[in-house]
């Protein structure tokens, strides 16, 4: 007789379900990304997942942990995907392995391995990357660059030449470079009147791919995988900033749709911030978290001197996360005023 | 009937597993050979044994007595002979011994002498008293003195009277099948429990899982002409725990500080409301409940079953099937395995589920928190098991109360739900009884303080009063010796001395006797739980005693003051 404590029922769940359930939902994103910038991500995404697989063995063999379970609950896959779609498909395969790395051994155990660790593992993948590769880690190919696989491939494993045609700025870098450079004369129409750079409403091509990511984070609300609290507020929050400086003066400051679709603010909203371990818990934590982040993330993106900011918009607000839980506990049944 | 519902918040909706047994009507169990009937059925005191080996009992005749307010007695299930008062295995997961009855039945099932009371003409003390000597407890598995239970809060006026037929439990059937077959007896218990509480509306709660049920009591409701409101409430587990369905039924929410009295509602089990029904109308104790026998079993069912009954008497009943490795006592949600079969039913009996490696899988290895909250989402008390969970594992009791730990009834909803399959209720009752055993040892360093200050204190005092009495000795002597002072000086001082002091005795001498009643109030005295032999052996020397002291009573003399008194003494 197995030793069962009560209940002797428990749902049909894991946590290996879970990590699946998230990275069915990275699919429609990651398919469109691979259908319009080419199967480099896919590659991108191969080397991510090995070496996250492999730190992640030997993490746990040093600590004598069995292997099995923690292998298969599938949470080092979804730190290595979301690692791999937001460095540039491009990057050579050395970079990501080092990102990858450092977000399994550091990041993730040596904080305590799964539950554990404070900080999102894939945004410290990204922090590291961006702060000592940042030239490698600008360069992503525009969408209508029109490389082959093998093009692709040479530059991901070869030491050929990084050709200028297929390594630009992201549209969101590209816009607030033309900005800085027009001091005052260009304006935000101006620029986004390109259109091999910039699409309907963002990047040309990204923003559909951005569209895949809200695609599959609507399904993974309605499989209440993840709550609505924290990516609403986020897109709350980054659209809000961004309205009210675009209503301020339009030729200065994008729309927030465009901010929406541009660079990680959908993969954040719905595979970042909704990340459990290094989020608030509580339903009022959850949206100052989620709101804060995405205030953040415009600032920096915009004002400060990197691409895109929710990398860093999500590790700021993941330090903060005690306190915000603590003085955001709910009443309790028989205790509310 | 229409009856505004409120939500409870968490929750969660398991298969219920009902249908098995509720095909079959209920049946009436045969008088196994040997009933062991555990003297400890209820919360509160252990009633003392009122039968020894040997005594010929009949049925329904009282062999364990309340011993305190919270407390009920216990009957002899059937007429027999005692052929044992000793330890046996209890019906609890530990799996410990208590004291029991040990009967064995003589097949004729003779009733003691019963009487038909009206509990309307009835002082509500007088009722109360009936239920507590007929041994009415909770029957939904609390098992809580009912009698308790019906006393009205002086400050605060009844509003609602709760009747819990909602029996969310999986595979549960044995309130489903007693409104089923037995609706017209429960609802002039019901009767009973309003006219003690006097609350202002009655309302039956039932899962809508439950249309006989809900459609049964309806008609007995109306039969008897009460304005009782029979509410079909949604299926969602933990909707029969009582804060929940008073949640549900009233709106109100009874916080784990409070009694819900205080907040003018009281909430029954339907079993219990038909048992008092029992007990009043027809002078029968509880003697017999309603046991559901379900799971992997041949004939799942319901039966009516005598306390004292071994489980595995029980078991045969329904058959259980050959790949049959477990058999939890309750539902599947906070029931527990038995760990012994020669376990009796009792009172808190209210299911038997044969459990088998496909019906109760064995746990996925636990793995570790990822915080994902699924529990707070299921927690019907608005917890954060998560972070119960954290401080509970690392010992840091105090955080662990700070987040509501006692708040925690077990329900096992975050354990459902939780996706890293760990035990969270362990953990949480885990940290409950380490607390509990350590304001057990700190109330007692307390009081060992206490009077170890106490003493130290009154050492103090008895030597300053000592100094004071020396000194003031040999001030007098000091006076004496020189007569040529002025006489008035002295008599002042004299007077309110001589006073001062006869008061401290006076205060010391009240003190004392104020100690001594404390004392005797406190402590056990030694004519309390002893056996029946004991009590027989005190009772003949007394009847020895009697003719002796009548006779010293008669010529009183300083002897005989004394011998009276030294008992006293000594104690």
């Amino acid at each position: 007789m197995d030793f069962i404590t009560p209940p002797y029922l428990t749902q049909n769940v894991s946590v290996r379900r879970v990590m699946l359930q998230v990275l069915a939902a990275l699919i429609p994103g990651i398919a469109t990304y691979a259908w319009l910038l080419g199967p480099a991500v896919l590659v991108q995404i191969a080397i991510a997942t090995a070496t996250a697989l492999l730190a992640e063995a030997a993490m746990l063999k040093l600590q004598d942990k069995p292997l099995g379970p923690f292998l298969g609950d599938g949470s080092a896959i979804v730190t290595a995907w979301l690692i791999a779609l937001a460095f540039p498909p491009l990057a050579p395969w050395w970079l990501i392995v080092v990102g990858t790395a450092f977000a399994i051994v550091v990041a993730k155990h040596l904080y305590g391995g799964l539950g554990q660790n404070p900080f999102n593992p894939a945004m410290i993948a990204f922090a590291v990357c961006i702060v000592s590769f940042p030239a490698l880690m600008s360069q992503w190919p525009p969408v209508n660059a029109q490389a082959t696989f093998v093009d692709q491939l040479v530059l991901v494993f070869g030491q050929g030449p990084r050709l200028d045609a297929l390594s630009g700025a992201t549209p969101l870098d590209t816009l607030k470079t033309a900005l800085k450079l027009g001091e005052g004369s260009t304006s935000v129409a101006t620029v986004t009147a390109d259109a091999a750079v910039f699409g309907r409403i963002a990047g040309h091509g990204w923003e559909w791919v951005a569209a895949g990511y809200l695609l599959g984070g609507i399904w993974l609300w309605g499989r209440k995988v993840i709550g609505w609290h924290v990516s609403m507020s986020f897109l709350a929050g980054m659209t809000i900033i961004s309205g009210a400086l675009w209503l301020w003066n339009p030729a200065h400051f994008a729309n927030p749709l465009f901010h929406l679709f541009s660079g990680g603010s959908m993969l954040g909203a719905f595979f970042i911030v909704t990340d459990p371990v290094s989020g608030c818990t509580t339903p009022r934590g959850k949206l100052i978290f989620g709101f804060s982040a995405g205030l953040l993330a415009y600032l920096i993106r915009v004002f400060g001197g990197y691409p895109d900011g929710v990398a860093f918009a999500v590790l700021l607000l993941n330090l903060c996360v005690p306190i915000i839980d603590l003085y955001t506990q709910p009443p309790i049944f028989g205790m509310k005023k | 009937m229409l009856q505004r519902l409120f939500k409870f918040k968490g929750g969660v909706k398991p298969a219920t597993n009902k249908a098995p047994s509720v095909q079959a009507p209920l049946r009436i169990a045969p008088i196994p050979p040997l009933l062991v009937v555990p003297l400890h059925q209820s919360i509160g005191g252990q009633p003392t044994p009122l039968v020894e080996v040997g005594d010929r009992v009949l049925k329904g005749q009282p062999i364990g007595a309340a011993d305190k307010w919270v407390s009920a007695a216990v009957h002899a299930p059937t007429s027999g002979t005692v052929i044992a008062v000793e330890e046996r295995v209890a019906a609890h997961p530990s799996g410990l011994l208590t004291l029991s009855v040990v009967i064995e039945p003589d097949g004729q099932d003779e009733w003691i002498e019963r009487h038909s009371l009206d509990h309307a003409s009835l002082e509500p003390e007088r009722v109360r008293e009936i239920l507590r000597d007929s041994g009415v407890v909770g029957l939904g598995g609390a098992v809580f003195p009912s009698h308790v239970k019906l006393t009205p809060a002086a400050s605060v006026p009844m509003d609602e009277l709760v009747i819990n037929g909602a029996e969310c439990e999986p595979f549960m059937t044995c309130d489903d099948l007693l409104m089923r077959e037995r609706a017209e007896g429960i609802v002039r218990g019901v009767a009973i429990f309003r006219d003690l509480l006097r609350p202002k509306r009655v309302l039956i709660g039932i899962e809508d899982n439950k249309p006989e049920a809900v459609a049964t009591m309806q008609a007995a409701v109306e039969a008897l002409g009460e304005n009782f409101e029979v509410v079909a409430v949604p299926t969602r587990y933990p909707a029969g725990g009582a804060k929940q369905l008073i949640r549900v039924l009233t709106g109100k929410e009874v916080p784990a500080s409070k009694r819900s009295p205080e907040m003018g509602v009281q909430c029954f089990n339907v079993a219990t409301a038909y048992s008092a029904w029992r007990a009043i109308a027809f002078g029968e104790p509880v003697i017999s409940r309603i046991v559901t026998l379900t799971g992997n079993v041949e004939q799942p069912g319901n039966w009516e079953i005598l306390l004292g009954t071994p489980m595995q008497e029980v078991i045969a009943l329904a058959g259980p099937k050959a790949d049959t490795n477990r058999f939890v006592m309750g539902g599947p949600m906070m029931g527990f395995d038995l760990p012994d079969l020669s376990a009796p039913v009792v009172k808190a009996t209210n299911c038997i589920i044969a459990g088998s490696p496909t019906l109760f899988p064995p746990p996925a290895p636990e793995m570790p928190c990822i915080r994902c909250g699924a529990c707070a989402l299921a927690c019907p008390h608005e917890l954060q098991p998560f972070e119960l969970y954290w401080f509970s594992r690392s010992r840091n009791f105090g955080k662990a109360q700070e987040y509501n730990l006692f708040d925690c009834i077990e329900c096992g909803c975050c354990s459902y739900v939780c996706p890293s399959h760990i035990p969270l209720v362990q953990y949480f009752r885990f940290a409950k009884s380490e607390i509990w055993s350590r304001e057990r040892d700190k109330n007692m360093a307390d009081a060992a303080k206490a009077r170890f200050e106490f003493r130290n204190e009154r050492d103090e005092r008895e030597k300053a009063e000592k100094a004071e009495r020396l000194a003031k000795a040999a001030a007098a002597k000091a006076a004496e010796k020189k007569p040529d002072l002025p006489q008035a000086a002295p008599e002042p001082v004299e007077t309110p001395t001589v006073d001062a002091e006869a008061a401290k005795k006076a205060a010391i001498a009240a003190a004392m006797e104020r100690a001594r009643l404390q004392r005797e109030a406190a402590q056990p005295k030694n004519t309390d739980g002893l056996t029946i032999a004991q009590r027989k052996e005190i009772a003949e020397i007394e009847k020895r005693r009697a003719p002796l002291q009548a006779q010293q009573q008669a010529k009183p003399n300083a002897e005989g003051v004394q011998t009276q008194n030294s008992p006293k003494d000594q104690q």
